[in-house]
């Protein structure tokens, strides 16, 4: 309280009072949230590591951690149930694990990035046309050119999802309502609703075309290889950062557009850098496992409703519950469908959308 | 703890005229009680002015008053009857309401916002009568914005927004308005500027309680002011009875001085704060 | 006032003995127009086909002073289908309307309470089902009236789900979006478990069609239709200080809780008997009332005009689908062609406008 300092050289004291206030908050309030911020990332970093694991173990032939560590690194060996465990863990199981985790991330932090750039919560990557286009890409080159291996359309699908993406910010770009939240929505809406169309033209037309969109719309993880995993994981790397480039303007951006352009954020600059991560992203992701959707928007909001509205933290906490919840998911589907699997792209929806309206219905959630 | 200043209360025989009071009402917002067991009357004709410091639920009492808060216990009572027993319409039909910071769809046009204020007084066939069309072109009248019309809500400045949703409010006929915050956002020549207009409606013959953060407004322009802290009224009355530095200091903790206004026959508070302050400062 | 030169400041009235009603003429002239449009679609539709009849004909026949032989092919064949586009149409267009007002949210639509992917959910089960108890169930119940069990049960459950001390458009547009992806994730699971062939004939009617359509299914819509449209014009006098959010509208004297409530139930009830009737036609919800509200320059969605671009939407889309095409494709797909440009090309038209 003001009050409490003496009168005398008022100058000195009150600078020396304001001084010390803000010292001690500085050692005690703000490393405080930083420190339990960081230890959450090192907790979601170690459930991932678990999850990880189990991923190798888990599926419809359980391996023990013994056989895990042999089929991660043994050498060849001419004992032929040692070689059909490294076949399974290094060909099936590593690559299924790395895609989760990598498409997890890129999912879950484009998920929280858009709702960042748009302002509107219940906006998700489908919004900018990301899984139509890809949708649209797989049909058609499979109707046009009989491919019939999935990794054959990988770059098809990730063409599509960043045309798409283009599109629809290029035609939110025309005019004044430039970059407006609102203006990219309704784009994206247009360019949606035109993609699908067409892709169920074509898949009507196509009996094979549309039996591969049938799968690929259940979106999976399983089955890509590193030759797909490694190109997928390069894009997804730059997209990262271009989006953790975009951070600091995004938490302005939120402060609406005037009071950021005064803080001296480019705007047109950084919402293109964000839409162009976000596309590259999500983009990467649903090429290589198809639409996983849902993922992005739930943990966008749980990441939020961890951190609070800060984008430097609450992108972070997104890409690795992302990461864990797909990963996680991916192993539930292996388990409750067995000899079979249940897609992951499924399980995420059925296990994760109840939970999401739990926490919504409970009131955990918050707007923006 | 100074004692409750009631004399003018008295003075008024407030408990039988006024049309709006609150008896013993507890609010709050999810188990958290912000306003314990409050009494307090509305003086009929006069602009009653609720200040206190931030979180003191300066609000929370005139969400109360009008209707939009529940209390947990106690009753609010508009001309004789409990409001939560009034059906919502009529209640409309004598009380206008705007709260902080409303947000219009965006396109709609100042003589569109304005005219949804006779919603109280329409009826599915009677959606726009003449009666209407009047009250609403002399409430754009009343607050300047007739020129203003066809002009989407959206495109105006910050001063001309609030003209426009008070008068919204007034199309609604009421002769007793409550006003939340009606200057937030406006600079001090705009906020005079709708400050005036408030003080117009009340010469008008309008009951105005208004929530405000600026002292000096608040002393200027109302009879009766209603000070609060921690849910509970500190003092209420004649600004000139009530305003003292020890009054200020304890429902603000702000050091302050109360001298008497050069411009008119109320005080003037001169908030004194760490920096630029001259030296002897505790003549008095 | 003495000249009518002196313009006044608020709008012009239509005035009634106690009736009255703002003259918007731009509004009344668009809707007008709307009408005139859907009408002209209307009978451009009957009269094109296989057997082609001329308008004034039709229209002669749609009066009672047709041909014989006209009669016949547009009363017992193609009126049915006509009437059904007309009816869902209105009914997908109001239902946005209602739904995009009281969400003040323009990406939504009654697709996001779950009446889509509930109703997509139990039709393409029925689709699909095969074998033991399952295939028992789906052969004793017809596709439109699992799609309508499926369809409001989903979309009561949102509601019902979303409900605590009162409906906010928030929570409730969250826990339609979770639903929602729980049934949809439910649909994949399906498609990807069934025959080929069965996937085709799911496929189809997960897009909407509007072919095959018999009287029976006329007068079930027309009916359901009618009935919510009678509450809703009710209610929706209260609607227009909703627009301004709660405290406004409780300010005006409007108890937005219960009225929330009808509302959404209506747009919901109107949503479940469109797509039970005609399948989940894409888009007219979501679009209609956007393109009504620039159409009509009104700021909030009004409700006729969306009906009525609903309904002009749904038969124009259908008579593409039937004549312009090299295939024939379900009606779905053609909405959905065309409404997403549209969309696109307001926006753009809009905002550069806006820049000029």
């Amino acid at each position: 309280m003001p009050q409490a300092v003496p009168l005398r050289g008022i100058n000195e004291i009150t600078y020396g009072g304001m001084g010390t206030t803000v010292e001690k908050r500085l050692e005690s309030g703000l490393p405080d949230v930083r420190r339990r911020r960081l230890a959450g990332l090192g907790a979601l970093v170690a459930g991932l590591v678990v999850a990880a694991v189990m991923s190798l173990a888990v599926g419809t032939r359980a391996l023990s951690p013994a056989e895990v560590w042999h089929g991660l690194f043994a050498a060849p060996d001419p004992d032929q149930r040692l070689t059909e465990i490294r076949l399974i863990v290094q060909t099936v199981r590593v690559p299924r694990t790395v895609l989760a985790i990598v498409a997890g991330i890129a999912l879950g932090v484009s998920g929280a990035l858009i709702q960042g750039h748009t302002r509107n919560p219940i906006a998700d990557t489908g919004l900018l046309g990301i899984n139509t286009g890809a949708s649209f890409a797989v049909v058609s080159v499979i109707a046009l050119f009989g491919f019939t291996d999935p990794f054959q359309y990988v770059w098809f699908a990730f063409l599509g999802a960043a045309g798409a993406g283009a599109v629809v910010f290029g035609l939110a770009s025309i005019g004044r309502g430039a970059g407006n939240p609102l203006t990219l929505a309704l784009a994206g809406q247009g360019v949606t609703v035109f993609l699908l169309a067409m892709t169920t033209a074509v898949a009507l037309s196509d009996q094979a075309s549309l039996n591969a969109l049938r799968f690929w719309n259940a979106g999976s993880v399983a089955g890509a290889g590193f030759d797909v995993i490694w190109p997928v994981t390069g894009f997804i790397v730059v997209g990262l950062v271009l989006a953790l480039a975009t951070l600091p303007a995004v938490n302005l951006l939120n402060l609406g557009d005037d009071v950021a352009r005064g803080l001296g954020v480019n705007i047109a600059l950084s919402r293109t850098v964000g839409i162009a991560a976000i596309t590259l992203l999500a983009g990467a992701a649903t090429a290589a496992c198809g639409p996983i959707a849902f993922l992005g928007l739930m943990v966008a909001h749980v990441s939020r409703s961890i951190t609070g509205p800060d984008y430097r933290w609450s992108v972070p906490y997104a890409g690795l519950l992302g990461a864990l919840i797909l990963l996680a998911c991916d192993i539930l589907g292996r388990v409750v469908a067995r000899p079979g699997e249940l897609q992951s792209g499924i399980v995420v929806a059925l296990v994760g959308a109840p939970f999401f309206a739990v926490l919504v219905w409970r009131g955990k959630l918050k707007k923006a | 703890m100074t004692p409750q200043r009631s004399t003018t209360e008295v003075e008024l025989g407030l408990k039988d005229v006024s049309r709006l009071s609150a008896r013993g009402v507890t609010v709050g917002y999810g188990g958290r009680v912000v306003i314990d067991d409050l009494d307090v009357a509305i003086p009929p004709g006069v602009i009653t002015t609720i200040i206190g410091p931030n979180g003191c639920g300066k609000s929370t009492l005139l969400r109360t008053l009008s209707r939009l808060l529940k209390p947990a216990r106690g009753t609010v009572v508009l001309d004789g009857e409990d409001i939560a027993r009034l059906r919502t319409r009529d209640v409309a039909k004598k009380l206008g309401l705007l709260p902080q910071a409303p947000v219009a769809p965006e396109g709609l046009t100042v003589a569109d916002l304005v005219a949804r204020g006779r919603h109280p007084h329409q009826s599915w066939l009677r959606q726009w009568s003449s009666d209407d069309a009047d009250v609403v072109e002399r409430a754009l009248a009343m607050t300047g914005v007739s020129d203003l019309a066809d002009r989407p809500v959206d495109a105006l400045s910050g001063g001309q927004r609030q003209r426009v949703w008070i008068s919204m409010t007034l199309a609604q006929g009421t002769d007793l308005l409550l006003l939340d915050e009606p200057t937030t956002y406006l600079d001090l020549a705009h906020a005079l500027d709708v400050i005036d207009l408030v003080d117009d409606l009340h010469e008008s013959g309008c009951t105005v309680v208004m929530v405000l953060h600026d002292l000096n407004l608040a002393v200027r322009y109302s009879d009766n002011l209603i000070v609060m802290k921690s849910g509970a009224i500190l003092a209420q009355g004649h600004p000139r009875e009530v305003v003292t530095a020890e009054l200020l200091h304890e429902a603000f903790g702000l050091r302050a001085r109360v001298i008497d206004d050069p411009v008119s026959d109320r005080p003037l508070i001169v908030p004194i704060g760490r920096a630029h302050v001259h030296a002897p400062l505790d003549k008095k | 006032m003495s000249g009518t030169t002196v313009k006044r400041p608020v709008a012009p009235g239509v005035r009634l003995g106690p009736v009255s009603f703002v003259w918007r003429p731009w509004m009344v002239s668009s809707v007008l127009l709307l009408s005139a449009a859907t009408f002209l679609v209307f009978c451009v539709s009957i009269g094109v086909g296989d057997f082609p009849i001329g308008l004034p004909q039709v229209i002669a026949t749609i009066f009672g002073r047709g041909e014989q032989v006209d009669e016949f092919v547009i009363m017992d064949l193609r009126m049915p289908r006509a009437l059904v586009g007309l009816i869902v149409g209105v009914a997908l267009g109001m239902s946005g309307a209602i739904t995009q007002s009281i969400a003040r949210n323009p990406l939504a639509s009654p697709d996001i309470l779950g009446i889509i992917p509930g109703s997509s959910a139990a039709a393409v089960f029925l689709v699909t089902a095969s074998g033991g108890a399952a295939a028992a169930i789906a052969g004793s119940v017809s596709l439109t009236a699992a799609a309508l069990a499926g369809g409001l049960g989903t979309g009561l459950l949102v509601y019902f789900l979303a409900w605590r001390r009162g409906i906010d458009g928030f929570r409730l547009i969250l826990i339609g979006i979770s639903v929602s992806a729980v049934m949809e994730a439910i649909t994949t699971w399906l498609l990807v478990r069934a025959d080929i062939h069965d996937v085709t004939r799911a496929q189809v009617w997960l897009v909407g069609s509007l072919d095959a359509r018999s009287w029976s299914e006329v007068w079930m819509a027309l009916w359901g239709t009618l009935a919510l449209l009678a509450v809703m014009a009710y209610v929706a006098f209260q609607l227009r200080p909703m627009h301004f959010g709660d405290e406004i509208a409780a300010g005006l004297g409007v108890r937005y809780s219960p009225v929330r409530a009808v509302l959404l139930l209506c747009a919901v009830l109107l949503a479940g008997v469109a797509v039970s009737t005609a399948g989940p036609i894409p888009f007219v919800a979501l679009v209609a009332p956007q393109v009504a509200m620039r159409l009509t320059r009104y700021p909030t969605p009004p409700l006729v005009a969306s009906g009525l671009v609903g309904a002009l939407l749904l038969i124009g889309a259908d008579l593409v689908a039937r004549t312009a095409l090299p295939v024939a494709l379900p009606v779905g797909i053609v909405t959905a062609a065309v409404g997403g440009p549209f969309l696109v090309y307001l926006l753009v038209r809009a905002n550069l406008r806006k820049g000029m």
